[in-house]
């Protein structure tokens, strides 16, 4: 049976949750009132059928990015392609890595070109689109619920990133071996700011899985496939428990990462990175932009919290 | 398929899930080769229910807490438990805990309920379609118009003859009613040759588009002699209009005992007794529950020899939400005025006699074999033990009432349950919690697994996503005694 698209306000009366299927999102506009109205009421329309659109071509979307033929598809589809694209020629990607973050980035420019904004986010599981007008900016936490039980959804904040009208950051967003995704490394998490969301994403998932002891047995990898049948990443082993690290082997892992965040920076993809793993954290990039909570004041902007 | 892998429609995703994997949602799942949602399993707490602060859980402070009441505070539903069907094996969860000395077993099972439905109850006067009539969603049928009640009209949905009976979409529709109805969410249906009507558990009906407000305080005959002290000496005659009796002051009983003259008014439709009418009108969702919009239809005449010009005439609904004053003319024909103020009283008070319009949801099926097995191995037990009244049967927590007679066919109020207490699966069939309650003595005694008896804490303490929510305030407590009960030896 075949649940449609719900769309409700979350109970603080601000924040719209829109979810169909697995597309899950939080969004919250700022400006005048009746420009958040317009711009919601676009940012619903757009929704209605996203999901159907990416599922009319998703055996198209499982395949490797290189072997897919542009001219067709969908706007969110040519999103997706067009932030792995970059990542094709050196390793396996499909467009499914950007999925999250290109359909954020689909609905923020909806509610964007629709009504005039002050800021605007649209979180989709923790892959989030960022709109700023001048002399705005958001404040995102950074969280890690890895070290307790993530069912009682208690998270400690391990950074925090301040963006600004004036950095070219609009896109944020998180890859790990413990999220809803599948990832190739042990990152406990991956956060990444880029100029747009699907590039975010795709990023974080390049990164995540270059933080990774490879070879080492201890850490349990599965082919993908046998979790999940239709799986894009089809018998690629995929990470699924990984032991307490010695501060070697963490710092191993972490290197290999960032030799993979460094790359993306210099190429021009990212424009931060904060690999998160057992504790120990490495930011590449624009430190000023990715700081420890401790190093600031800045509140936490719960709505924009993400793990 | 060789893997037992299961293909969920859910959404247009349509992932193909593993068993005891999930999907790209995280919400449903693989459970034994049967699709579920994997929503959390939902506990009642009393302290939540009666605002009091938050006690953690079992804490030893607990032993006595100085509250009459006695045995835990805690209920496990077995909402988000899971099932045991299709195979024959113990229920999910077998809880034991101590009430009043006495040591309880709670079984704790969802049910998959192909023989189910929803019966409804929709408090309006309103025509919504003749008896028998089939009434559909998006198109598709899913039940049917049954014996109306006082106030109300009646709707039975779903049965295993729509879910699995009909064409594919029959089911799947069916089902998705069903769903939307027990988990509180609102249906639109319509009724062959009848009404359009927008129906949610606790809310008022909405018929062709209009909100309803109050059901009739009584028939048209019944509001004439509720009201007719209240009317003697303001006004000549009233008529209450009605689609199932229309009643008439100066020839109901009523007006007689009071020495109201005759008016010499003349009524459609087919007398019954003296001042009472039947079929005034065609049935529809104006005045009264007739189709008229215009009540002076329904006279057809002033008799010379008792009417007089100058006449005093009320027509009113059964809701008082219609009314109309008139009149006679020189040539006795009537002629609408304002309502004096003197009877505007009286057509208020129906409205306020009239109770809000409601739309009521009955969950009703009837616990197969492998539910009942679950609980014991041997099903005719639990059924005789249930008919004993010695193990008490709750949905969600909610008290049910169990039919008189073979087999445990329930019923259920829905908006007595936690929130999204249902699910589905593709079957088509509803998934319903039931929880089966009683000492565990006598839960020896039926054939209990008692090797999977756990004890509360145990059950509290493994902390897989279990959700605590406040028990409703109406319901019974699930582990209280029952009323009356003894100790038994």
């Amino acid at each position: 049976m075949r649940q449609p698209p719900q769309i409700q306000f979350l109970p603080d009366g601000r924040r719209l949750h829109m979810n169909h299927g697995p597309i899950d999102l939080i969004i919250e506009a700022f400006g005048d009132g009746a420009e958040i109205q317009k711009a919601y009421g676009a940012g619903v329309r757009r929704f209605s059928t996203v999901l159907e659109e990416l599922c009319s071509e998703l055996p198209q979307l499982r395949r490797e990015a290189s072997a897919i033929n542009l001219r067709c598809g969908g706007s969110v589809a040519r999103r997706m392609l067009a932030a792995v694209l970059p990542f094709s020629a050196h390793t396996f990607i499909t467009p499914m890595a950007a999925v999250a973050g290109a359909v954020a980035e689909e609905i923020l420019e909806a509610m964007t070109s629709a009504a005039n904004l002050s800021r605007a986010y649209v979180n989709d599981g923790g892959d989030i689109a960022l709109h700023l007008s001048l002399g705005e900016h958001f404040t995102a936490g950074m969280v890690d619920d890895s070290q307790t039980q993530q069912r009682r959804r208690i998270a400690q904040q391990f950074g925090a990133a301040r963006i600004d009208f004036t950095d070219a950051a609009r896109g944020i967003a998180t890859s790990g071996w413990r999220g809803r995704s599948f990832s190739l490394g042990i990152a406990d998490a991956v956060t990444v700011l880029t100029p747009r969301a699907a590039m975010a994403d795709a990023a974080a998932t390049i990164i995540a899985n270059a933080v990774d002891l490879p070879g080492d047995a201890a850490i349990i990898r599965v082919p993908a496939n046998e979790i999940a049948p239709d799986c894009d990443l089809g018998a690629i082993p995929v990470t699924r428990d990984v032991p307490r690290l010695n501060s070697h082997d963490k710092s191993t892992a972490l290197a290999n990462g960032s030799a993979v965040a460094r790359e993306l920076l210099h190429r021009g993809l990212i424009c931060a990175a904060a690999l998160h793993l057992q504790g120990e954290t490495q930011i590449i990039g624009l430190t000023a932009a990715l700081k420890s909570p401790r190093a600031t004041n800045l509140a936490l902007d719960r709505s924009l919290t993400h793990a | 398929m060789a893997d037992d892998a299961i293909r969920c429609d859910a959404c247009p995703v349509l992932c193909y899930i593993k068993p005891g994997r999930t999907g790209a949602c995280d919400r449903y799942g693989n459970r034994e080769g049967q699709l579920v949602r994997l929503d959390p399993h939902v506990v009642l707490d009393r302290a939540l229910t009666h605002g009091d602060a938050l006690v953690p859980f079992l804490d030893r402070s607990r032993d006595w807490n100085g509250d009459i009441v006695s045995g835990p505070e805690i209920f496990v539903t077995a909402i988000g438990a899971g099932t045991t069907y299709p195979d024959y094996k113990p229920a999910p969860f077998i809880i034991s805990s101590e009430v009043a000395g006495v040591d309880m077993v709670t079984v704790v099972t969802e049910g998959i309920f192909s023989y189910c439905g929803v019966k409804l109850k929709i408090d309006t006067d309103r025509h919504l379609g003749a008896e028998e009539s089939v009434v559909r969603a998006q198109g598709e049928p899913v039940g049917h118009v049954t014996t109306s009640e006082y106030g109300s009209q009646m709707l039975s949905l779903g049965g295993v003859r729509h879910l699995t009976g009909g064409t594919k979409n029959e089911g799947t529709v069916t089902c998705e009613t069903l769903l939307n109805l027990c988990n509180g969410k609102s249906v639109e249906l319509s009724v062959d040759d009848g009404a359009k009507v927008v129906v949610q558990a606790g809310k008022a009906p909405i018929v062709n588009g209009a909100q309803e407000e109050r059901m009739r305080v009584g028939c048209g005959s019944a509001t004439i002699g509720m009201f007719a002290k209240q009317w003697h000496g303001k006004i000549d005659e009233v008529v209450v209009v009605d689609d199932h009796i229309t009643g008439v002051l100066s020839q109901h009983q009523a007006g007689k005992m009071l020495g109201i003259p005759e008016s010499g008014i003349k009524v459609k439709g087919r007398r019954s007794t003296p001042g009472r009418y039947f079929q005034v009108a065609e049935p529809g969702t104006s005045w009264g529950g007739t189709n008229i919009d215009d009540p002076l239809t329904i006279v057809s005449s002033f008799n010379p020899k008792f009417a007089w010009p100058g006449l005093r005439l009320l027509m009113v609904s059964t809701t008082g939400e219609q009314h109309a004053y008139f009149e006679l003319d020189e040539n006795l024909k009537p002629v609408e005025k304002e309502l004096p103020a003197v009877l505007l009283e009286s057509v208020s008070r129906i409205k306020e006699n009239c109770e809000p319009a409601m739309c009521s949801v009955l969950f009703m099926g009837g616990a197969g074999g492998s539910l009942r097995a679950g609980v014991t191995e041997n099903p005719v037990k639990l059924t005789r033990s249930v008919r004993d009244a010695l193990t008490r049967v709750t949905c969600g927590g909610a008290a049910v009432y169990v039919w008189p007679g073979g087999g445990i066919t329930l019923m259920v109020d829905v908006t007595r349950m936690p929130e999204n207490a249902f699910g589905y699966v593709p079957t088509p069939a509803l998934v319903a919690p039931v929880e089966f309650t009683m000492p565990l003595k006598d839960y020896a005694a039926l054939g209990g697994y008692m090797d999977r008896v756990r004890s509360l804490e145990s059950v509290l303490k493994a902390n897989d996503g279990r959700q605590r929510v406040p028990a409703h305030a109406a319901n019974p407590w699930p582990l209280a005694p029952a009323a009356g009960s003894e100790p038994r030896k």
